[in-house]
């Protein structure tokens, strides 16, 4: 256990599984993907209340999902780099968060349209929609702040306790529905309860749910590659890599 | 199919524009990401290797001039 969790810090172990998964991870999270998109777009039956702008939801949910787990991930990386100082925890945390402000943004936009045919207006100020804009500027200051700070040590440490005290927030937006009385509708999956919707809808939305997660697995590992070699450059390991003209 | 023709799928009663512009927004910044990650990391490589390949042309150029001045004679007076 031990040695698995010291070779997990190790940057050069990392980029070489890195390099190995992210094929995968691509063609499985891109498959995923559209098959879900495809069914949920043509072959999903109409909703009785919505219509078809519901078909929204099959990339609503997805981006909003990971826009949150995005940074509860983010959020473990920086407790594991304030307790124990591992490289690759601030890597992550640095090279996703670009991701994490656009998934935000995506899912704050494509909630927005779908807002208009259903709810008449584009944006509310209530409890769900406020917190996750929250959430995309405590995305927007973790990249600033981290390139406001030149030393490395500094900034990761900074930056850690800036997402640590962000955490606070998604705690909010995912109970925001149920505290406050909210336009939102309350959540499609649960853990512990049956989809509130029929399986021709829920299965599509459960495959781009997948889809989405593989391909963010895909782009950590390609951006945390990209932050390895900017840092390790000077590395016997990186040098070899790079002249050996594996790109 | 949900749909009768390709045209009422395009339309998707009045809905269309709200669903269409969406998905247009979702893929334009998702492969924007992918493609501009993947870019960086290439451009990254890419600069690492001029870099040491400039690093060991100097070294080169020194370990060159450092040989050449072992042989350059000096001039000692002969008074």
């Amino acid at each position: 256990m031990w040695q698995f969790f010291h070779k997990l810090g190790s940057p050069k172990w990392f980029f070489g599984i890195a390099a190995r998964l992210m094929p995968w991870l691509l063609a499985g999270g891109i498959l995923l993907l559209v098959a879900g998109i495809v069914w949920g777009l043509a072959f999903a039956p109409k909703d009785y209340l919505q219509g078809n702008s519901y078909r929204i939801i099959f990339i609503h949910v997805p981006t909003a999902f990971l826009a949150q787990s995005v940074y509860v991930m983010m959020a473990v990386a920086a407790v594991v780099t304030l307790v124990w100082r591992m490289k690759l925890a601030d890597v992550f945390v640095k090279s996703v968060a670009p991701v994490g402000l656009v998934l935000t943004f995506l899912s704050l936009f494509t909630g927005a349209v779908w807002g208009k045919p259903t709810w008449g207006t584009w944006w509310v100020w209530d409890a769900r929609l406020t917190s996750m804009l929250i959430l995309l500027f405590l995305y927007g200051g973790v990249i600033a702040l981290d390139r406001a700070i030149n030393d490395e040590k500094s900034a990761a440490r900074a930056v850690s306790v800036l997402v640590l005290v962000g955490v606070v927030n998604i705690p909010i937006i995912q109970y925001s529905v149920e505290w406050w009385n909210t336009l939102h509708q309350p959540s499609t999956f649960k853990l512990t309860e049956k989809p509130s919707m029929p399986a021709e809808m829920w299965v599509p939305l459960l495959l781009s749910v997948l889809g989405m997660y593989l391909l963010f697995g895909w782009l950590a590992c390609l951006r945390m590659q990209t932050e390895i070699l900017l840092r390790e450059q000077r590395t016997r390991w990186v040098k070899d890599y790079v002249l050996a003209g594996r790109g | 199919m949900a749909f009768d023709s390709l045209s009422a799928f395009w339309v998707m009663e009045g809905h269309g524009p709200y669903v269409w512009s969406c998905y247009a927004a979702f893929f334009l910044l998702m492969i924007g990401l992918m493609v501009w990650s993947w870019r960086r990391r290439n451009a990254v490589i890419e600069a690492c290797r001029r870099g040491i390949e400039l690093k060991s042309g100097q070294q080169t150029q020194q370990a060159a001039t450092a040989s050449a001045a072992s042989f350059t004679r000096v001039k000692v007076s002969q008074d």
